[in-house]
Order: C-alpha cells, then sequence, then structure tokens
C-alpha cells in the first residue's frame, strides 16, 4: 500500500528512539564525538598554516603587476640587474605610467639576522632597498605608525608581520647594517602580503652599505592593463641588451610558495589520514557497543514487522550525526583557536622568513565536517550491518 | 605470570572490541613515531652535531660573505685546530625545481674535518687530482641516478662562471656514504680551486661560512669569543657558535617544530586514552559477577586490582608495540615529501619515550577501573 511512505516512516522512528536513548551510551558516545573533534581540529590547523601562507602570497601579487629578475634567477636573492638593463626595463612597453613616470621600482634584496620573538634565535629577516615608486606597485602600501622613510638617508620602515615576529624593530628601535645604527622610523602594511616580513630602506642607501655600486636584484613594475604582459615580455626577451626573466607577480609568488605549500600540506593530510584511521576505529568501538546494548530493542522491531532497512539506515544515521557533533567541535575549536594567529616561518624558496595568518576558510570548515562524515560513516557501516543481521530469535532470548 | 592465561582469556571475550582497541591505540603510537621522525627531519643534524666543531659566519647575515684569509687568521688562534669554508653555490641540475645543497671545498682538509662523511681511499685519490672532480652523497646520486665517473653539469643561479656562463660541468669521481644516522647524504661537495677560479672577480676569495675544529669542546664559548674579536670593527665582522647551537638555531627559523609535534600527538593521545579507558571501564562492568566469584574463591582486592591493570598493560602493550614497529618500517621505507626532507628516521632516545608512553598509557586507563574492581564488595556485587 503506502510502500515508501512507510518504509521512512520506519527509519524515522528507529532513528527518533536511537537519538532519544543517546544519553544512555553518554560515556562512549562521547569518546566516538571527542575523538572525532580531535581529528578534525588537527586537520584544520594545520591546513589553515598552509592557507595562511597561500593568502599572504596571493594578497602580495596584482595581475596588472609583473617581476623581472636576471635569467636564470629563482629569487630575487640569486638575481642581479646593472643599472643599465633597469633602465632599459622600465622603458619597455606596457607599463603603467603616473606624474613621476614608470610606475616601476628598483630594488634590491639582502637579508639580515633579526631575533625570533619567539625563540630568540636569529632568523633571516628581508631588507629591500626601494626605489620611489615601490609604495605605488607594491599592494595597498600604506604606513600606519610614524612616517615613511627620507630618501637618501640610512632610516627604516617595517612591516607590521616583521614588527610583531621579531624583536627590536618598533619605531624609535634601531638595527645595526654595516657597522651603523639604522633607526625604524615607521611601520607599514601592506594587504596581508609577504612584504609585512620586510624592512625596507632607500635602495641608493643600501647599495652604498653594501657596496653594490649601481646594481640592482629585481624590478617590480605595473602594466597598464593585465593582457598587456605578453606584449611586456616579448619586448624584454628579443632586446639583445638584456637577459632577464620577466614574470607575473602571480606565477612568481606561486613559485615561491610552491614548496612550503606542498610540504606543509602534504604532512598535514598525512597526519590527518592516520589519525581519521584511528578514529574509525573508535567510531566502530561505540557504535558496535551501541549496537550490542540494543540488540533487544532491535529484535524486537524486527519481530513487529520492521524492515532491515531501516534498521541499518538508524545506525547509520546515528553514526553520522555523532561524527557530525565531532566534525563541528572540533572545526569550531580548531578555528575559535587558531584563525588569524599569527606566526613567522622561513621560505625556503627565497630563504628569508615571511610572516602570516593560519586561515581557518569556509572551504577549509567544511573539509573538516566532511572528514568527520567520513569517519562516521565507516564507523557505523559494519555495525549497522550487524544489527541487520541480528537473528531475531537468539536476540530476543538475550538478558 | 601465572594469570596471563587469565589475562588474555579476558582480552578475547570481546575479540572485536579488543582489536578495535588495540587498533587505537597502535594509531596513536604509529603518528607518534612517524612525527617524531618528521621532527627530527625538521631539525636535521642536531642530534649529530660535533661538540668540537664551531661554525662561523658573517654577523650581519649567513648570505654575506667573508675573506678566505680568515682561515690562517682563525689556526693561529690559540684552541683553534683548524678551518675549512664552504659556500652555498645554489645550483640545480637539468631543472629548476631539481635543487639541492651544492658546495666548494677543499677536499683534504674538508673530509679531515668531517669524518662523517665517508669515502673510499681511491675516491678521495680520485677527488685529489682532478680539478672538476665532484663527489655526491649517497642518497642524492640515488635520486639523479649518478654513478662514479659520469659528468655531470650544475646550472647556477648564483655563481655565473667568469665568462658569463651558467653551466658548471663537474667529473663525479666520488659518492659518499653516512658515516652515523642523522648525517646528510644529499649534499654535493667539488673543489674550490675550480670554483675560484672560474667565478667572477667580485665573488674572488670569499667564502660563505667556516667550520673551525676546536681542542677542548669545554672551551667554545671562549674561542668563539677570541674568533669574533679577531674580526671585531672590520669589514666583515663574524659570529661563531658551536655547530649544534647553529643547527638549533636555524631549525627554529622553520618555526617551533618541537611545540606544533607535540601539541598533535598530545591531542591523538588525549583522545586515544578516552577511547582505552572507556574499553577497560566497559570491561570491568560486564564482568562485576566474575571478579565477584574471583574474590569470593580468594582472590585478594589488590590481586583483582592487578588483574585489571595486567589487563590494560597487555592490550596497550600489544597495540603501542605493534604501532611503534609499523611507524618503524614506514619510516624506513622513505620520507613522504620525496627527498625535501634530508634526513628521515626515528631515534633511538624517541622509541624509548614510545615505550614509556606504552606504560603511562595503559596505568592512566586502567587505573580507575582497577580500583574499582578493586573496591568490589562481594555480597553487593553478587546480588546485581
Amino acid at each position: 500500500m503506502a510502500g515508501p511512505f512507510n518504509w521512512i516512516s520506519q527509519v524515522a522512528s528507529v532513528s527518533l528512539f536511537n537519538v532519544r536513548t543517546v544519553h544512555k551510551r553518554l560515556g562512549s558516545s562521547l569518546t566516538a564525538v571527542l575523538g572525532i573533534a580531535g581529528v578534525v581540529a588537527v586537520m584544520v590547523a594545520v591546513l589553515s598554516i598552509a592557507q595562511g601562507i597561500l593568502r599572504a602570497m596571493e594578497s602580495s601579487s596584482a595581475p596588472e603587476n609583473v617581476i623581472v629578475l636576471r635569467s636564470g634567477a629563482t629569487a630575487e636573492m640569486m638575481s642581479g640587474l646593472g643599472g643599465d638593463d633597469v633602465r632599459f626595463i622600465s622603458e619597455a612597453p606596457g607599463i603603467a605610467r603616473n606624474e613621476d613616470g614608470a610606475i616601476a621600482s628598483a630594488e634590491l634584496f639582502v637579508i639580515i639576522d633579526v631575533k625570533k620573538q619567539s625563540t630568540g634565535t636569529d632568523a633571516n629577516v628581508p631588507l629591500r632597498g626601494v626605489t620611489r615608486a615601490a609604495p605605488s606597485v607594491h599592494q595597498e602600501f600604506s604606513i600606519v605608525e610614524g612616517r615613511m622613510f627620507e630618501w637618501g638617508l640610512n632610516e627604516l620602515v617595517v612591516g607590521v608581520g616583521a614588527s610583531r615576529e621579531f624583536r627590536g624593530l618598533k619605531v624609535g628601535d634601531s638595527i645595526e647594517v654595516a657597522n651603523e645604527q639604522w633607526p625604524v622610523v615607521g611601520l607599514f602594511e601592506s594587504g596581508g602580503g609577504v612584504s609585512e616580513a620586510e624592512i625596507w630602506v632607500d635602495a641608493a642607501v643600501l647599495q652604498t652599505a653594501y657596496r653594490r655600486g649601481n646594481s640592482y636584484q629585481s624590478v617590480y613594475a605595473k602594466l597598464e592593463s593585465p593582457d598587456g604582459f605578453q606584449a611586456f615580455k616579448d619586448a624584454l626577451t628579443a632586446d639583445p641588451r638584456l637577459n632577464v626573466r620577466p614574470m607575473r607577480e602571480e606565477d612568481y609568488y606561486a613559485e615561491q610558495s610552491e614548496l612550503l605549500y606542498n610540504v606543509v600540506t602534504g604532512l598535514g593530510k598525512l597526519i590527518a589520514v592516520i589519525m581519521g584511521i584511528g578514529a574509525i576505529f573508535g567510531a566502530l568501538n561505540t557504535m558496535y557497543t551501541a549496537v550490542a546494548a540494543r540488540a533487544r530493542e532491535i529484535a524486537t522491531l524486527r519481530a513487529l514487522g520492521f524492515h532491515s532497512g531501516p534498521v541499518v539506515i538508524s545506525v547509520l544515521l546515528e553514526s553520522l550525526m555523532l561524527a557530525f557533533a565531532g566534525g563541528v567541535v572540533g572545526a569550531g575549536l580548531a578555528w575559535l583557536a587558531f584563525d588569524g594567529f599569527t606566526a613567522a616561518t622561513l621560505n625556503f624558496a627565497s630563504f628569508s622568513q615571511i610572516t602570516f595568518a593560519f586561515y581557518v576558510s569556509v572551504p577549509l570548515l567544511i573539509q573538516g565536517v566532511v572528514l568527520a562524515m567520513v569517519i562516521g560513516f565507516f564507523g557505523g557501516l559494519f555495525p549497522a550491518i550487524r544489527a541487520a543481521r541480528l537473528p531475531i530469535a537468539t536476540a530476543l532470548r538475550e538478558q | 605470570m601465572k594469570y596471563l592465561a587469565l589475562i588474555l582469556s579476558n582480552l578475547k571475550r570481546h575479540k572485536l572490541r579488543t582489536a578495535l582497541t588495540m587498533l587505537s591505540i597502535l594509531v596513536a603510537f604509529l603518528l607518534f613515531g612517524y612525527l617524531a621522525a618528521i621532527r627530527t627531519a625538521f631539525t636535521a643534524g642536531i642530534d649529530v652535531a660535533d661538540l668540537d666543531r664551531l661554525i662561523v659566519r658573517h654577523k650581519v647575515s649567513l648570505i654575506q660573505l667573508l675573506p678566505a684569509s680568515y682561515e690562517a687568521r682563525m689556526e693561529q688562534i690559540e684552541g683553534v685546530d683548524s678551518a675549512v669554508g664552504q659556500t652555498w653555490f645554489g645550483g640545480y641540475y637539468q631543472e629548476q625545481r631539481n635543487q639541492f645543497a651544492q658546495m666548494p671545498v677543499k677536499p683534504d682538509e674538508f673530509l679531515d674535518m668531517f669524518p662523517e662523511y665517508v669515502l673510499s681511499d681511491d675516491e678521495k685519490e680520485a677527488w685529489l687530482s682532478t680539478r672538476t672532480g665532484a663527489i655526491a652523497g649517497r642518497q642524492i646520486a640515488e635520486r639523479f641516478g649518478w654513478q662514479v665517473g659520469d659528468k655531470v653539469p650544475i646550472t647556477a643561479s648564483i655563481w655565473t662562471k667568469a665568462d658569463g656562463s651558467q653551466v658548471w660541468d663537474f667529473d663525479l669521481v666520488g659518492i659518499y656514504d653516512a658515516g652515523e644516522k642523522g648525517t646528510d647524504d644529499t649534499q654535493f661537495f667539488f673543489r674550490y680551486d675550480y670554483f675560484d677560479e672560474s667565478r667572477p672577480d667580485w665573488g674572488k676569495g670569499l667564502v660563505g661560512w667556516y667550520t673551525v675544529r676546536i681542542d677542548d669542546p669545554e672551551r667554545s664559548a671562549e674561542v668563539s669569543a677570541a674568533i669574533d674579536a679577531e674580526f671585531a670593527n672590520s669589514q666583515a665582522e663574524t659570529k661563531a657558535e658551536p655547530e649544534g647551537a647553529f643547527l638549533q638555531g636555524f631549525a627554529n627559523q622553520i618555526g617551533d617544530i618541537g611545540f606544533i609535534m607535540t601539541s598533535i600527538v598530545g591531542m591523538v593521545f588525549f583522545t586515544i586514552l578516552l577511547v582505552a579507558g572507556n574499553t577497560m571501564a566497559y570491561a570491568v562492568r560486564e564482568r562485576t559477577n566474575e571478579l565477584a566469584v574471583l574474590k569470593a574463591v580468594g582472590f585478594t582486592d589488590s590481586g583483582v586490582l592487578g588483574l585489571v591493570l595486567g589487563e590494560s598493560f597487555l592490550l596497550t602493550a600489544i597495540g603501542g608495540g605493534i604501532g611503534l614497529t609499523l611507524a618503524w618500517l614506514m619510516v624506513s621505507a622513505g620520507d613522504p615529501t620525496n627527498g625535501f626532507l634530508v634526513t628521515f628516521f626515528i631515534p633511538g632516545r624517541d622509541m624509548v619515550y614510545g615505550v614509556i608512553l606504552i606504560a603511562v598509557m595503559a596505568f592512566v586507563a586502567g587505573i580507575l577501573p582497577a580500583m574499582q574492581a578493586q573496591r568490589l564488595r562481594i555480597a553487593d556485587a553478587l546480588r546485581r
């Protein structure tokens, strides 16, 4: 008669019965929930590191921005460009211009040892020499404390990330460069990008201090439009006077973060998988116990004419429900504890520190809950099958 | 021991539950071992750092170079035995993603300084007599399929040759083995004289950093200070520190790896403890009657306590033991990042910690139910 409806109402009534009696199995149910919450929390936390690094890299680039390095160089530190090279690059077609001329900044990139706030040991902090166009080229550059350095003076401005993660980089402090004390006169932000981990100074001052003559390591430039890249690149690579590697900023930063991102993500997923398997065993234990404790009730229902389908589904539903609770708790905990948590690490590609904030993104939260549901599904499947196969007569006879 | 059979039969009573609990414990210890290997990899070399070696680098940063003349000047300093310079070459093999460590060194001095790089006498002889000769670690040679006698072109990203070319050709004259666990065998060393002749003028006569052997490890702070004083107020001031401190500082650049790993392991153990404790509690609750019978036939209270604790110990020991063994096997099979982690093994010390943890966990999981069993009053329990 009302076949499907009857079936659904059976599922509903058995499931409701299970849910109402969860408190009788509080100990083992809580164990499963907490176990799954732990797995999800660890996975979300570790992957939020990778997401944070990725976000810092992404917010460093704009689609119309380009960077030019010497051909063969994989990072700024390895690159070298002469004063003439810089001039030819700045004259290339497609570069946007404002009242000061081409929006192209020739830069020097070195690292200096500054003590890390957390460990007190030396860290490779980037010291960047910039030219006047730098604030217009780099994303969302703005001074948030103190003032910009004076051009021609050995004054420094420090990214907010560097100021937070390393010692002695507050406004009013000074650091030793080339046997001299250089004062920090301001802090800057750059939309959460990697330059927030850097210290900036006038490139001309840095050239003198490091005896670099009129040489630079990179040119950052803004194009009139993102579509202009191919023409820009062709012009530079065709120029016989130049031996350079022009890249879109997006591609450059993706390349810079690739290794770090892959290592963190790979290890995070590996740990999550191993922990997840452990949690499946825990969930199986819980659900087998739940089924065993309810053997008589299930047998009674079957004897009353309930199908085995609704019984299977009800056990699976209970497991999934516990897992869902665990997933939400775990993801929530990770979000509360880690989202926005700031840290610094060594980027192997640039051999220098980058600062970033852990980023618990929505897709990451969803991934966490999905992982929980997978654990719940496998943890409930076999006990559910056992429940369905329970021989009615023997189960009823059990005490 | 005579109760072992009894404990075993108790464990066998709910085979599935016992197996599942054991498997959760197994996973916890598998992870423990694995994370220990990862932590060791990130702090590579610290455990094998030589106490009588110092690292001397430019005070401002590691990337700034020091004059090659410092070697002779340091060797004059009281307490210094010898000094060997190395320089980061930063090239790659064939493709940009094939990056690994290459350093120019003076072969004879270098091999004396680092006895942990094991090279046969023939290979050493060949290196000393071949100007373009280079040696590679076993692991990196296997990664790229190099054999002794191969020509190995390395593309420079920092050190273009004086003639403007980027490719340096080397003759692979030897493959060195790691003398002890934790020695990095992914490096590539070639001769300093070839390097210095072929590099452009701006770099000639400069090296990246020095390794200094001192006579007495007790005096490392004093000798470090003497070295730094020797070059104070010069164009290139130095920072000298023990090799272990240098490597620890470098590992700290990545982050507080130890703290992160301990947090994860702590989280894992906490949840597994819940699972194991819960199982033991069930086992006791179910068996209230039997435990009372045991007491009635003459088992003492502490005997029953021991029985339940013994069950917890056996369960954890089997699960944990298999877990640690599996971790060891998995780690021996290779690192998960394909060559990014230069050394990948579980140090003996961490294995010992693992065994201690097994005991702790077994005790914590079993003690409450065991005490419950101990306090059981025969009459009450039998009436239930």
